[in-house]
């Protein structure tokens, strides 16, 4: 059966949503629910109904024109979808889903958004208030559950209140440092009726999201930098968040300092841009971690210093003045402490100190990253593009969808080697292309948040890229994307085995392959029971054909690479080790 | 080091808040050793005063953590030093210990005062640092102590302005004002930092 590329959403015309929202209506707290997402500029939801939310997905019947929803398949596919989607297209992603079962299905993707700073809304059924704390049918308490996972969550017993809890979800979600927020919305609620009024929320007495820049820490930084002979500058989720992308590259530029990005910072500097370096951590590049300990002056942006970062904090970076630009206070000195703490949101703060950085250039510190790489390339990198012999490798497959995407489609990938390789070898070149999971390591994640993601921006080709354990956690999703015709490319990369669990254990436990080997099903077989063609390949001889058949094919499309069955991803930074201990083989 | 420190935490008053103050400290296995909430002087705003033993470094940390939480104003951690504080404790005390002339002396002795006799027992209430109430327990207990209860702390800043001065600056400020962190120490303070 052939698919479509998904259509985007034609939003209806400005006049009919302001429709919406005129006032005053008695209408349902369902249907204030609709009619409140509507005014926030609501265009698509992740969602999966049951007892408890029916009242609300009845009054969504009404409003199909103006809100697309997008059935998943399980309640956890629905939050990733909408973290795919809100990276992707930079709004708010809304799930829907019911109480109970329904509601602690969103436990994961919730802890993922928290871990990510992905603005998410999450709307879910609850048993009518009366039945409250009965162990009713289906009632679970998921404010309770979701409270350390969540930005902010609340239960609405009241239609009246509906409104007014929605608007605060949606600005608490998007501002500051985003993050996913919860309403649960009991069934009398949603059945009751009152008189509807919509306001956006933008102030909330005890919430300061946007920070007021320091000029005094703006000029401390400057003057660090002016006077550094090795700055280095880090580039996380921050930059992407605030869209300071092009300051970030300014700076560099200017000041001659090279950029290197963490995981989630990935897509935000072309990886071709001269002052980029390549990417940090565990896994990350040779040189950008190497170099780490030998900068003088530090200037991390938006980035909160993971342990898979740091190694052992103990010998991370103490030879250097750190300058942390951060918007949320608590990472400020959590890890590292900041010689110059620069309390803002990226954008502010680099506007600023763009202003106060004078011209420099830094050639020789910057060939020394040249050289480091040179010797990644020779031991690791080379080998694993180009190998003459033996199985499939990751990377080469990666290469040639980066070569035939041009690095500008979006990739998704999910939570192992595969992630680790395709962040290492796929060459972004245009922000927020890069989507995974990285602070929760969801294993899972990419399938649904690839769905999102095309949803977030149906003009782009949208790559996931998926290791064959991950695939087999979240597969159900692929009858979401037969039913919603979404045209994402689904590369598996088949190894047999849980790759990064089992290269631990190699490395770390004599080789004793505890329950990793997997003893997979014909992929390509179940893809085609959700009527999506695919293909499986082996041989080296043939994969570039293949890339070229999927990223050719109109709709989605599956691809199930069989590769080399124990290989290790290096360089690797042995956990809890300083960096300095960096292996390349 | 370990020792005992305040931490105190202006809110929003919202179901479940408690809930998730605590959750911060459990997470980091710290136990709170006393908790007391009330409302301020400013209608909608509560004050929890918390104490716990724990190293000033994590409790920074911790207080920053509490902070990113959308109802909570701002938090703190003092020494022991910065505060003027107090605890109370009630003692249920059999009557027939009254027949002993030393208990008379004991509860002068140590400010306490009487606040309900019946026939079997009376009640004494103190006020006091943790350390008086605790033994004037001990020392009751040959009396025939029968029940024993303890407040958690009631705090006041040395250094803090009246909060609600700080909830109208905020006002003002709208929309663009600034939870003015301070990043090394809540408790050092600057002139400017001197406003709750």
């Amino acid at each position: 059966m052939q698919q479509k590329d998904v259509l985007p959403m034609k939003p209806e015309p400005a006049e009919k949503r302001a429709a919406a929202t005129a006032a005053p209506l008695n209408i349902t707290g369902s249907e204030a629910v609709i009619r409140s997402l509507i005014a926030e500029g609501v265009e698509t939801i992740f969602g999966y109904p049951g007892g408890a939310i029916m009242p609300i997905y009845d009054a969504l019947y009404d409003f199909q024109k103006e809100v697309h929803h997008i059935l998943v398949r399980h309640e956890q596919g629905a939050t990733h979808a909408a973290q795919g989607y809100a990276r992707t297209s930079g709004k708010t992603g809304v799930v829907f889903a019911t109480s109970g079962p329904g509601a602690t299905n969103l436990v994961t993707g919730l802890a993922d958004a928290y871990m990510d700073s992905t603005p998410m809304v999450c709307i879910t059924g609850q048993v009518a208030a009366h039945l409250l704390g009965t162990d009713a049918f289906q009632e679970t308490d998921v404010i309770g559950i979701t409270m350390p996972i969540t930005k902010w969550n609340i239960q609405v017993t009241r239609p009246e209140d509906i409104p007014g809890a929605i608007a605060k979800a949606f600005y608490i979600a998007g501002s500051g440092r985003p993050g996913p927020v919860l309403v649960d919305i009991t069934r009398n609620a949603q059945v009751a009726k009152f008189d509807f009024e919509y306001k956006k929320c933008d102030y909330i007495r005890s919430y300061r999201p946007v920070p007021k820049l320091d000029p005094e820490a703006v000029a401390a930084a400057a003057e660090l930098i002016n006077n550094a002979r090795r700055p280095y500058i880090f580039c996380g989720h921050g930059v992407l968040l605030s869209g300071a992308e092009k300051e970030l590259i300014q700076l560099a530029e200017k000041a001659g300092i090279p950029v290197a990005s963490t995981l989630l910072g990935l897509s935000a500097v072309p990886v071709d841009h001269p002052q980029y370096v390549g990417y940090l951590g565990m896994h990350g590049n040779y040189a950008p971690n190497i170099m780490t300990n030998e900068c003088d002056v530090l200037i991390a942006v938006g980035m909160r210093f993971d342990d898979r970062i740091t190694g052992d904090v103990s010998q991370y970076v103490k030879q250097a003045k750190v300058i942390h630009i951060e918007i949320d206070a608590a990472e400020i000195n959590k890890i590292i402490k900041a010689d110059v703490a620069v309390h803002a949101d990226a954008k502010t703060a680099l506007e600023a100190l763009l202003k106060l950085v004078k011209p420099a250039k830094h050639d020789e510190w910057l060939q020394g990253f040249r050289e480091a790489d040179k010797q990644e390339e020779e031991k690791v990198s080379k080998k694993e593009l180009y190998p003459a012999e033996g199985g499939l490798k990751m990377a080469e497959v990666v290469r040639l969808i980066s070569e035939r995407t041009e690095g500008k489609a979006v990739l998704v990938t999910d939570v192992g080697q595969h992630q680790m390789i395709a962040s290492r070898y796929y060459r972004f070149k245009d922000p927020n292309t890069n989507i995974t999971s990285g602070g929760m390591g969801t294993m899972g994640f990419a399938l649904p948040a690839a769905m999102g993601a095309k949803v977030g921006t149906p003009e782009k080709e949208v790559v996931a890229v998926i290791g064959d354990g991950c695939f087999q956690m979240t597969l159900q999703e692929l009858g979401t994307i037969y039913q919603s015709e979404i045209g994402v490319k689904i590369v598996i990369l088949n190894n047999n085995f849980l790759g990064m669990v089992r290269q631990w254990q190699q490395l770390f436990f004599d080789k004793r392959y505890s329950s990793t080997e997997m003893t997979n099903p014909d992929f390509v077989q179940i893809a085609k029971g959700f009527f999506i063609p695919g293909k499986k390949v082996t041989d080296r001889a043939d994969i570039t054909a293949a890339v070229d058949e999927m990223m050719s094919h109109k709709g989605a499309y599956l691809l199930e690479v069989v590769v080399e069955k124990e290989d290790n991803v290096f360089p690797m930074v042995p956990s809890g080790q300083p960096i300095a201990n960096i292996r390349l083989e | 080091m370990q020792k005992e420190y305040t931490v105190t935490v202006y809110t929003e008053d919202r179901i479940g808040i408690t809930n998730r103050i605590c959750v911060i400290f459990t997470r980091r296995g710290i136990n709170i050793t006393s908790l007391t909430t009330a409302e301020t002087e400013i209608p909608g705003v509560y004050k929890f005063i918390i104490t716990v033993i724990s190293e000033k470094e994590k409790l920074v940390k911790i207080v920053g953590q509490i902070e990113r939480l959308i109802e909570i104003h701002r938090a703190f951690v003092h020494e022991e030093d910065e505060v003027v504080y107090q605890e109370l404790a009630l003692y249920k005390i059999s009557t027939k210990a009254l027949q002993n002339g030393n208990i008379e002396l004991l509860i002068r002795e140590n400010n306490a005062r009487i606040l309900t006799i019946t026939e079997d027992y009376f009640v004494l209430e103190k006020t006091g640092h943790q350390q008086e109430l605790i033994d004037l327990q001990a020392k009751l207990a040959p009396y025939g102590l029968i029940e024993y209860s303890k407040s958690g702390r009631v705090a006041i800043i040395k250094w803090s302005r009246r909060f609600h001065d700080h909830l109208k600056e905020l006002e003002q400020q709208r929309p663009d004002n600034l939870k003015q962190a301070t990043y090394s120490e809540h408790t050092e303070v600057s002139a400017e930092e001197e406003s709750i």
